[in-house]
C-alpha cells in the first residue's frame, strides 16, 4: 500500500489517479497514524517550499515521516516541491527545509523563461531499479522555478539542462525524488511510478538497492 | 533565449454537458464525443498537454462541471488545465481536487485581477494560466499595441491593451499566458504571429499561442517566428468541420522535420518498452 501524502495544496489527486490506473494500491494520508500501514510513501508537491513545510508541520507529519524513512527504510518518492524540501534550505522564501539530504535549493537565473514549464530531457547517470524499462535519456514534464543543489555528487541520479545543468532526480537509500512531475509525464512517467511501487511493494527491501549509503 | 525546452503541443477542447463541442468563432456548437473519450484518444496519441474549457459555466452562473473534469483526469497523465468562469479560490481548489493541475482564468481575471494574485499565492503561480481573448483594433492612445482584450465569450470590449494586460498578469502572478486571437479563432488560417511574437517579447513567463491552427505548418510557423512555448491545436485534431484532421503523431513528425524541438512520438507503450 502506497501512502500519498495529502497536505491540501499538493497535486495528490493526480498522483493517486496515476497509481490507480496502474492498479497499484494507494491511498491519501494526512495524519501520522495513517502512515503506520503503508509500505511506500509519495510526497507530491506544487506551490511553494514554505507553504509545503508549514503544512507538513501543522499536520504533525515530519517526525512520523522521518521514522518511516530513516527508521524503517520505507521507500519514499518526493515529487517537485516534494524533492526540494528534502534539502536543508530553499532560497524560495528563505525557507529552512527537512535537511534529509545536504544541499540547498536555488532559483534559475533570469536568462531562461521562468518557470521552466514543459517537457525536457532527463539523462540518467547510472542504472537503478527504479529506472527499469526506461532508456538512458527520456522526456519528462517539468514545472519549476527552483532546482536542488545536493552537496554529494553520488545522490544525483539524473540531470537536465535548463540554462544550466541541474539535478532532476536523486536517489539515496530509500529516498527517491524527481524534479519533474512523473505523474504527468505520460507513459515514461507511469513506468517510473510503477517501478517505484514495485520497490515499495515488499518484493525488494530498500537496503538491497545498489546505491544504498545508510 | 537559452530556452532548451521542447515546444508544447496542447490540445484544447470546449465542453458542454460532458461532451466536447466544436464552435466557430464562439458560435454554432456541435457535439463531437464524450469528453473523457476524446481526452483519452489524444492522450494515447501522445499529446503534451490538454486544456478543457467549460464554455457555458460562466453564462449559466454555475461552477465547472467537476464530474467531467474528474473523468478526464482519470484518463490523462499529462498536464491538464481547466477553465470556465472560475471566480474564487474555493472553485479553484475544487477543480484541482478533481484532478486538474492548472486553472485558466479569463474574463474573471479582468473583472477581478486580484484573483490571479490570490490563486498564485494559494496554489503557486505554475497553477494559474491567464487566458486572454485578443482582438485587433486601430492603434490609439488607449490601445497603443492595436490589440484589445475582450471578455464574456469575446463579446465585450474592455478598453484594455493586450500588452499592458499581459504584463500586469505576469506581475500579479500568472505562470503562463495563453493568447487567443479572436480574429483567427476558427478560421484555420494560421495563428496571429505578430500578436504572439509581441506578447512573448513582453513577458518572461511562457506564452501559449492560440486561435487559427489548421495545418501543421501553422504550428511550425508560430514556433519558428515567435517566442511561443506552446501552441493550442483544436479543430485540426478532431473538428468535423475540417476537410481533414491530423493526428498528434503527424503534427509532431512535421515539426521534427522542421527541426523544431518536440517530445518525440514513440512507438511502444510503457509495458512493452525494453531496457536501453
Amino acid at each position: 500500500m502506497i501512502g500519498v501524502i495529502d497536505y491540501k495544496a499538493g497535486n495528490a489527486p493526480s498522483v493517486l489517479n496515476a497509481l490507480r490506473t496502474l492498479n497499484i494500491k494507494a491511498r491519501l494520508v494526512s495524519t501520522p497514524e495513517a502512515l503506520d500501514s503503508v509500505t511506500g510513501l509519495i510526497l507530491p508537491g506544487v506551490g511553494s517550499a514554505r507553504a509545503t513545510m508549514d503544512s507538513l508541520r501543522e499536520l504533525g507529519l515530519i517526525p512520523a515521516l522521518e521514522e518511516k524513512v530513516f527508521g524503517e527504510k520505507t521507500p519514499f518518492l518526493g515529487i517537485c516541491i516534494g524533492m526540494q524540501i528534502l534539502m536543508e534550505y530553499s532560497a524560495e522564501g528563505d525557507t529552512p527545509c527537512l535537511g534529509w539530504l545536504k544541499g540547498r535549493v536555488d532559483k534559475f537565473d533570469g536568462a531562461v523563461r521562468i518557470p521552466q514549464m514543459g517537457w525536457n530531457k532527463v539523462t540518467f547517470q547510472r542504472r537503478d531499479p527504479v529506472l527499469a524499462g526506461l532508456p538512458e535519456k527520456e522526456f519528462f514534464y517539468f514545472v519549476n522555478s527552483y532546482y536542488v543543489r545536493p552537496e554529494a555528487e553520488e545522490v544525483v541520479l539524473a540531470t537536465t539542462h535548463y540554462g544550466r545543468e541541474f539535478c532532476s532526480m536523486l536517489a539515496w537509500g530509500p529516498i527517491y525524488a524527481t524534479q519533474f512531475h512523473t505523474e504527468k509525464s505520460g507513459a515514461a512517467g507511469l513506468q517510473l511510478l510503477k517501478n517505484f511501487a514495485s520497490l515499495a511493494g515488499g518484493g525488494r527491501s530498500a537496503d538491497e538497492t545498489p546505491h544504498c549509503l545508510f | 533565449m537559452g530556452d532548451l525546452l521542447t515546444k508544447r503541443l496542447i490540445a484544447c477542447f470546449d465542453m458542454q454537458n460532458g461532451m466536447v463541442t466544436k464552435a466557430r468563432q464562439f458560435q454554432n456548437n456541435i457535439p463531437v464525443d464524450r469528453a473523457e473519450l476524446v481526452a483519452d484518444r489524444v492522450y494515447q496519441d501522445q499529446i503534451d498537454e490538454i486544456i478543457f474549457y467549460d464554455i457555458t459555466a460562466s453564462a449559466q452562473k454555475r461552477c465547472i462541471d467537476l464530474e467531467t473534469v474528474a473523468k478526464v483526469a482519470r484518463k490523462v497523465f499529462v498536464p491538464f488545465t481547466v477553465g470556465g468562469g472560475i471566480k474564487n479560490l474555493d472553485e479553484m481548489y475544487q477543480v484541482l481536487k478533481a484532478g486538474a493541475e492548472k486553472i485558466s482564468i479569463d474574463s474573471m481575471a479582468v473583472r477581478c485581477p486580484d484573483l490571479i494574485r490570490e490563486g498564485a499565492l494559494a496554489f503557486g503561480r505554475q497553477c494559474i494560466v491567464l487566458s486572454m481573448q485578443v482582438k485587433r483594433v486601430a492603434k490609439s492612445g488607449r490601445i497603443p499595441s492595436g490589440y484589445e482584450i475582450m471578455i464574456d465569450g469575446a463579446r465585450v470590449a474592455t478598453g484594455l491593451d493586450a500588452v499592458v494586460w499581459a504584463r500586469k498578469g505576469e506581475e500579479l502572478g500568472a505562470g503562463e499566458i495563453c493568447v487567443n486571437s479572436i480574429d483567427r479563432d476558427g478560421t484555420h488560417a494560421g495563428y496571429d504571429l505578430a500578436l504572439t511574437a509581441l506578447i512573448s517579447q513582453q513577458v518572461n513567463v511562457p506564452v501559449i499561442a492560440s486561435g487559427g491552427a489548421g495545418h501543421p505548418r501553422h504550428v511550425a510557423e508560430v514556433f519558428t517566428r515567435t517566442g511561443a512555448s506552446g501552441a493550442i491545436i483544436s479543430s485540426m485534431l478532431y473538428s468535423p468541420l475540417m476537410p481533414r484532421n491530423y493526428t498528434v503523431r503527424e503534427i509532431k513528425d512535421y515539426l521534427a522535420d522542421c527541426r523544431i524541438p518536440v517530445r518525440p512520438w514513440v512507438e511502444t507503450d510503457p509495458g512493452m518498452k525494453t531496457q536501453a
